[in-house]
C-alpha cells in the first residue's frame, strides 16, 4: 500500500523524521518497501494558467504558447508537449530556476522564437514517472500559486508490504492506529461529524441473506453539481496512493476507503431499479462490470441486484448499468460488510484482484460502514454540493462477527517469548492497540477491537505484546537440550562422499530444473513422463524430469556452444516416475562426459572419453560401497544409448542403473555433435554399503599364470572371468585381463583374451603343480563352455 | 729401485689419474694384483734377513693400506660422479604441469548448503527430506493455511491435475518429521522448492533449508540466539541482525531476519518464528505442553552473499565458467 506521508500525519504525527517513521512501521510488522521524497527543489515554480496555443511556425512538433503565471502578466512560451490546450493550468519555471534534475532554466530561442519560460512535465519534476506531457494541474488551481503550496509539497510517498493478517492496516487509520501504539501518542484525525439529512429520500435495501451480506450502510446524495471538479488536495493524495482521479464521486469513494479501509460504491440513483438486494448469484446469470467486462457468475459468488437483476459483484466491482458518469446528479453510497468467507478466493476464481477485494478478503471492520457513508457525504456535499437523505445503516446482529475475549497468561507469554514483561507494560501495550480489558488480574483478558480478524487465540496476544514491545529487546539465550547421541548408519554410502569422490574424478557438479520439455524427456528415456505440470513456465519446463539426463544433457550443449571442448558433468537429484496418483521420486546420481578423456596435456596423446573411461568412474564409485562383487555390467538396449555400447549396471541382478555412449540421434537433438558418455545410478540401491568383515591375509606367496585363449567375440569378458574362478574358488584370488585382440592372426569373429590367475593358498605355500593344476582345469573350463582354444 | 715411499706417491698419482672404474682397477692390478709391484716386494721378503723381515712387512703392509684405501677413496669419488652424471640426465622441468585428472567442483549451491548443514549438525540437529510432489495437506492446510487463506495466493504454486503440488517451502518436513518422531525434535530439512515465478530475482527452482525444534521450555529468545549463531558462522563474521515482525500462517510469533550488510543496508535473509500452536496440534504435539521454533533460509540468497554471486539466475545456467571458481 502506497501513501503519502502528511495524510498518515494527519492522524498521527510524531515528532521524528520520515525515516524514522518508516524505520517505526518496519519494526512494527509493516515492511517498508520504499519511501520516495516528492517535491524537493521546487521554489520557484508558480501554477500557470494557459490562454492560447498556436503551431510554432517552424517545427511541426512544437507549439507556441501564451501562458498567465497570475500576476497580470502574460508571457510567451515554447512547449513540445502533445498534451497542451488552452485554459489547462500548469507547472511553470522560468529562467533562472533550477529544476529537480539539475536543469538550469534560461531564456532561449527554440526555432527562432524566444520561450519565457518552460512549462514542465510530472517526471521533470520529479513528481512520478509520466513524461509524455506536461502536467496538468486540477482546474481547482488558482493561476501563480507556489506549485509546493497547489501540491501540498514536500512529502514523501511511503510504500508498504502489508501482511495478509492486517487487513485492518489498509487504511491510513489503520497505520495511525499502530503508528499511536509504537510511539505511545494519541490519534488526531479529521473531524467528522454525522450529516444531517435535509432531504427525506431512501434508496430501499432488503438484506434477504443475511450470511452473505449481514449489514449495509447506504445514503442517498440529490442534486450534486455534475460540473464538479475534485480539490487538488485530494487528487494529490490519490496520485501519491497510486490512483488516477476519475470523477469527484469516484475519487471521493476511494479517498475514503484509502482513509478509513472501508470500500464504498456509489451508484447513479437513477439508474437503480427497485431495491438493492445483496444475494448469491444464480446459475446463468450475468453482469457487466465497470470496466466493461461481461461475467458469467458462479453460485458462490455475492451479487447486489435490482429489479433489473445483478447491478454489481459484492466487494468486487460495481456494473456498468448503474454507474456514475459525468451527468449524474442523484448519488446512492453503498457501504457493505462482507465476510471474509464469503469473499475469500472469489476475486480469483475470476481473475480479479480490485482494492476492494483485497481489502475485504482480509477483513474490514465491520462497524465502519456508517462512518465511512458519513465520511464520503460530507465530502461530496463539500466538493459537489447536493442533500443528503438520512443514513440507512441495517445489520443482522445474528451474522455479525462475535467478538469473543481472548486471555494472555503471563505465563504463556515469559514462556513463548523467554522474557519476561512487566505486567503494566502488557496492559499498556494492550490498551494502545485498542484491546477492551474485560476484567482486571494477574492475567489479561480482552476484547480484540472489532476491526481485527487475527486475534482468535492466546499466541496471537503474544505476538501483539512482543511486536510492540519490540524483538529486538527480547534477549538471545542459548537454548539448553538435551542431546543424546542418534544411531549414524554405515550401511549407506553419504552422498557428500559420492559428490566429493566425482569432484575428485574432474566432474562439475551442476544443478539443472526438475521440470522439463516433455518431448525431450520422451526421447532420452523411452516413456512420456506422466507427471505433468497443469500450470508451467513454459512447454520447456512442463513435465517432471524422467532422467537427469534431459536436463544435463541441455546444459552440456549450452557449455560446448560457449566454447568449452571438454564437459563432464554431475548432477544429484531426484527424477520423477509414476502416476499422478503415487508419484515415485528417486534419487539419482548422473553423469555426462564428452571431450578429451584427459584435461590437454603435454605428456599424453589426447584421447576422447569412451565407455571405459567413464566406467571406471562408475566402478570407483561402486567401490565406496565395499560391494564391488555386486554390481555386474550387462549389455542392454536403452533408448537415449547407442546400441552396443550401452550396459545396465545391476547389483545383485536388480538394475540399479545405466552406462553407455549417447545415441547420435539423442545427441542431435540437444545440438551436440560429439560422443558423449553418461551414466546414471539409483542412488539409495547403488550406494547400499557393506560394513567390511575382515579376513586374514594370506602369509604364503602367490603365484601368476597367464594364460591367452582365442574365443567368439560374443563371450563376455565377464563370464570369462566368472568360470575361470569357479574352477577353484579358493584357490585363485584374482583373475585380470590384460589385453584382447582382434585382427590378423586371429580368425574372424574371435578374439584372443590374454588373462593373468591370481592363485594363492591361506595355509601353505603354492607349489608350481599346483598352479599348473589349476589353470589347465581353467583352460579345460573355458574349452568346454566357450570353445576356448589356447592361443599359441 | 724405487723406495717404498716413491712407489706409494706414484700409485697415488695414478689412482688421481684413473679417470674412470676400469682405469682405477688397472692401477690396483698394477700394484696389489698377483703380479702387482706392492705384491712383488712382499714376494721378495724372504731374500731379506731374517731380523729385518718382520718391520719390512709392516712397511709393505701399510702402503698395501694406503694404496688400497686410496683405490678405494676414488672409485667411492668415481661412483659418485657417475652418480651424479647420470642423475643430471634424469633431470625435469619441474614447472611443466602434472598428468592426469585436474579436480571437478561443487555447485556453489551444494557448497552453500553442505556449509548450513555442517553448522547444524554440529548442533545436534538431525538432517530430514520429504517428498517434493506434496499434497495440499503437507503444504498448506497441517501449516495453518486452508483453502482460500490470502497467503496462499502469495505462494505461486505449480499444481498438478487432481489437486497435487510442487512443494512451495521445505515446511512440509515439520509436519511429516514430527508426525513420523514426535517430539522433542531438532531437525533441519534441506531440499528443492518450486515456485511458479520466474524474473530477475526470481528462479521457479530453489533450494530452502527448514530448521525445526520443538521441545519443553522453547522460547523466542532460543530462536534469536541460534539464528545469529548461525549467521555469525556461516558468514564467518561478527554480525549484526534485525528481527523485524512478519506474518507467516505457520509460526507466531513471526518474523524476518535481516542482516546489517555494506554501506548500512539491511538485507533480508529467512524467515523464522515460534510454531503456531495450530501447527503443533496438526503433528499431534500439544501446544500447551511443547514449543518450538521453526525457520526457512533460501540457500541462493545465502549463497550469493557469501560468494558475491550478483545474479541468482547464473546458478541455473550452470556455465563451467562461472561454476569451476567454486572448485
Amino acid at each position: 500500500m502506497k501513501f503519502a506521508e502528511s495524510w498518515l500525519r494527519e492522524w498521527i504525527d510524531p515528532p521524528i523524521t520520515t525515516e524514522e517513521l518508516a524505520h517505526r512501521l518496519t519494526m512494527a510488522g509493516h515492511e517498508v518497501d520504499g519511501v520516495e521524497l516528492e517535491g524537493r527543489g521546487l521554489d520557484g515554480i508558480v501554477v500557470a494558467e494557459v490562454i492560447e496555443v498556436r503551431r510554432h511556425p517552424d517545427a511541426d512538433r512544437l507549439s507556441v504558447c501564451r501562458v498567465s503565471p497570475g500576476n497580470g502578466d502574460v508571457l510567451e512560451v515554447v512547449c513540445g508537449a502533445p498534451n497542451v490546450h488552452a485554459g489547462m493550468k500548469t507547472p511553470l519555471a522560468v529562467p533562472g530556476i533550477t529544476l529537480p534534475n539539475g536543469l538550469k532554466l534560461r531564456r532561449s530561442k527554440i526555432r527562432g522564437i524566444v520561450s519565457n519560460g518552460m512549462l514542465c512535465s510530472a517526471a521533470e519534476l520529479g513528481l512520478g514517472d509520466e513524461a509524455d506531457g506536461i502536467m496538468e494541474l486540477p482546474e481547482a488551481a488558482t493561476a501563480g500559486m507556489p506549485l509546493t503550496e497547489c501540491l501540498r509539497l514536500p512529502d514523501a510517498v511511503i510504500d508498504i508490504d502489508l501482511t495478509p493478517n492486517r487487513g485492518d492496516c489498509f487504511s491510513i487509520l489503520g497505520l495511525a492506529r499502530d503508528v499511536a501504539a509504537v510511539t505511545d501518542r494519541q490519534l488526531h484525525g479529521p473531524a467528522m461529524a454525522a450529516i444531517e439529512p435535509s432531504i427525506g429520500d431512501v434508496q430501499p435495501v432488503e438484506l434477504i441473506e443475511p450470511a452473505s451480506c449481514p449489514r449495509f450502510a447506504g445514503r442517498v446524495v440529490r442534486g450534486i453539481d455534475p460540473a464538479a471538479r475534485s480539490p487538488v488536495w485530494m487528487t494529490e493524495r490519490l496520485r501519491r496512493s497510486g490512483i488516477r482521479s476519475i470523477h469527484p464521486v469516484v475519487d471521493i469513494t476511494n479517498y475514503v476507503m484509502l482513509e478509513l479501509g472501508q470500500p464504498l460504491h456509489a451508484y447513479d440513483l437513477g439508474k437503480i431499479r427497485g431495491a438493492i438486494r445483496p444475494r448469491l448469484a444464480r446459475k446463468g446469470e450475468s453482469v457487466v462490470l465497470l470496466d466493461g467486462r461481461k461475467v458469467d457468475l458462479n453460485d458462490d459468488t455475492v451479487v447486489i441486484t435490482d429489479d433489473s437483476g445483478p447491478v454489481g459483484i459484492a466487494g468486487m466491482m460495481g456494473g456498468l448499468s448503474t454507474a456514475v458518469s459525468d451527468e449524474t446528479t442523484d448519488v446512492f453510497f453503498e457501504a457493505a460488510w462482507w465476510p471474509p468467507a464469503v469473499m475469500a478466493g472469489r476475486a480469483r476464481s475470476y481473475g480479479m484482484h480490485t482494492d476492494a477485494s483485497m481489502r475485504f478478503e482480509r477483513g474490514v471492520d465491520p462497524a465502519g460502514q456508517a462512518r465511512a457513508v458519513e465520511r464520503a457525504t460530507e465530502l461530496l456535499i463539500a466538493v459537489s454540493g447536493g442533500a443528503a437523505g438520512p443514513l440507512d445503516d441495517q445489520w443482522h446482529d445474528d451474522y455479525m462477527p462475535e467478538r469473543r475475549s481472548v486471555t494472555l497468561t503471563r505465563r504463556r507469554l515469559q514462556k513463548v517469548l523467554g522474557t519476561d514483561i512487566p505486567a503494566t507494560t502488557v496492559t499498556a501495550i494492550l490498551a494502545a492497540l485498542g484491546f477492551e480489558e474485560e476484567e482486571r488480574s494477574n492475567d489479561w483478558s480482552v476484547i480484540p477491537p472489532s476491526y481485527r480478524f487475527d486475534i482468535a487465540m492466546e499466541d496471537d496476544l503474544v505476538e501483539e505484546v512482543a511486536r510492540i514491545y519490540g524483538y529486538e529487546r527480547i534477549p538471545e539465550t542459548t537454548a539448553i537440550a538435551q542431546l543424546p547421541l542418534t544411531p549414524i548408519s554405515e550401511k549407506q554410502v553419504d552422498l557428500e562422499r559420492v559428490a566429493n569422490a566425482l569432484v575428485t574424478r574432474d566432474y562439475q557438479e551442476v544443478v539443472t530444473y526438475s521440470f522439463v520439455d516433455a518431448e525431450l524427456d520422451e526421447a532420452v528415456t523411452g516413456a512420456r513422463s506422466e507427471i505433468v505440470l497443469a500450470n508451467p513456465i513454459s512447454s520447456e519446463m512442463a513435465v517432471m524430469r524422467g532422467s537427469l539426463w534431459t536436463g544435463m544433457l541441455a546444459i552440456a550443449a549450452a557449455n560446448v556452444a560457449r566454447q568449452q571442448d571438454r564437459v563432464r558433468l554431475f548432477e544429484i537429484g531426484k527424477s520423477y516416475h509414476g502416476t499422478l496418483e503415487e508419484p515415485i521420486e528417486i534419487v539419482r546420481v548422473a553423469g555426462v562426459a564428452l571431450g578429451a578423456a584427459l584435461p590437454e596435456q603435454w605428456s599424453l596423446k589426447s584421447q576422447i572419453v569412451d565407455f571405459f573411461d567413464v566406467k571406471a568412474d562408475i566402478q570407483a564409485l561402486v567401490g565406496m560401497t565395499g560391494a564391488s562383487a555386486e554390481f555386474a555390467y550387462v549389455a542392454a538396449r536403452n533408448a537415449a544409448l547407442q546400441p552396443g555400447q550401452a550396459a545396465h549396471i545391476l547389483r545383485d541382478g536388480e538394475l540399479v542403473g545405466v552406462i553407455g555412449k549417447l545415441h547420435p540421434g539423442i545427441a542431435k537433438r540437444f545440438d551436440l555433435k560429439r560422443e558423449v558418455v553418461v551414466f546414471e545410478l539409483d542412488a539409495q540401491k547403488t550406494f547400499r554399503a557393506r560394513v567390511p568383515v575382515a579376513e586374514p591375509v594370506s602369509r604364503f606367496p602367490s603365484i601368476r599364470r597367464d594364460i591367452a585363449i582365442v574365443v567368439d567375440n560374443e563371450v563376455s569378458a565377464t563370464d570369462l572371468v566368472r568360470a575361470i574362478e569357479s574352477t577353484a574358488p579358493d584357490l585363485i584370488r584374482k583373475v585380470t585381463i590384460f589385453d584382447v585382440y582382434r585382427g590378423p592372426g586371429i580368425e574372424a569373429g574371435r578374439k584372443s583374451v590374454a588373462l593373468g590367475l591370481i592363485l594363492q593358498e591361506t595355509s601353505r605355500t603354492l607349489t608350481d603343480d599346483d598352479a599348473d593344476t589349476a589353470t589347465a582345469a581353467a583352460v579345460q573350463k573355458l574349452h568346454q563352455e566357450f570353445a576356448a582354444t589356447l592361443r599359441d | 729401485m724405487q723406495s717404498l715411499a716413491e712407489l706409494i706417491d706414484k700409485a697415488v698419482a695414478e689412482i688421481a689419474a684413473a679417470s674412470d672404474l676400469s682405469a682405477l682397477d688397472a692401477v690396483r692390478v698394477s700394484y696389489l694384483g698377483k703380479k702387482g709391484s706392492l705384491t712383488a716386494r712382499m714376494k721378495e721378503l724372504g731374500q731379506l734377513p731374517a731380523e729385518q723381515r718382520p718391520a719390512a712387512g709392516q712397511e709393505i703392509n701399510r702402503a698395501k693400506t694406503v694404496v688400497s684405501e686410496q683405490i678405494e677413496n676414488r672409485r667411492r669419488e668415481l661412483d659418485e660422479a657417475a652418480l651424479a652424471a647420470r642423475l643430471a640426465a634424469d633431470a625435469v622441468d619441474v614447472t611443466l604441469p602434472g598428468r592426469g585428472l585436474a579436480i571437478g567442483g561443487r555447485h556453489p549451491v551444494s557448497r552453500a548448503m553442505a556449509r548450513i548443514e555442517r553448522i547444524f549438525c554440529d548442533a545436534g540437529f538431525g538432517v530430514r527430506s520429504g517428498p517434493e510432489i506434496e499434497d495440499d495437506f503437507h503444504n498448506f492446510t497441517a501449516l495453518n493455511i486452508p483453502e482460500n487463506h490470502p497467503a496462499r495466493a502469495m505462494h505461486d504454486t505449480f499444481y498438478f491435475p487432481g489437486g497435487m503440488l510442487l512443494r512451495t517451502h521445505t515446511s512440509p518436513v515439520q509436519i511429516r518429521s514430527m508426525v513420523q518422531e514426535g517430539v522433542p525434535i531438532r531437525v533441519i530439512a534441506p531440499g528443492r522448492v518450486y515456485r511458479c515465478d520466474s524474473d530477475q530475482t526470481h528462479t521457479p527452482m530453489f533450494h530452502q533449508v527448514e530448521g525445526l525444534v520443538v521441545d519443553r521450555g522453547i522460547s523466542f529468545a532460543n530462536l534469536k540466539a541460534v539464528l545469529h549463531q548461525f549467521v555469525e558462522s556461516f558468514f564467518e563474521r561478527d554480525a549484526e541482525l534485525r528481527f523485524r515482525p512478519s506474518y507467516f500462517p505457520f509460526t507466531e510469533p513471526s518474523a524476518e531476519v535481516d542482516v546489517l550488510w555494506s554501506e548500512g543496508k539491511w538485507l533480508e535473509i529467512l524467515g523464522c518464528g515460534m510454531v503456531h500452536p495450530n501447527v503443533l496440534r496438526n503433528a499431534g504435539v500439544d501446544p500447551d505442553e511443547f514449543t518450538g521454533y521453526a525457520f526457512g533460509m533460501g540457500v541462493e540468497r545465502l549463497a550469493m552473499l557469501r560468494y558475491g554471486v550478483t545474479d541468482l539466475r547464473t546458478f541455473f545456467e550452470n556455465d563451467l565458467r562461472f561454476l569451476r571458481q567454486f572448485s
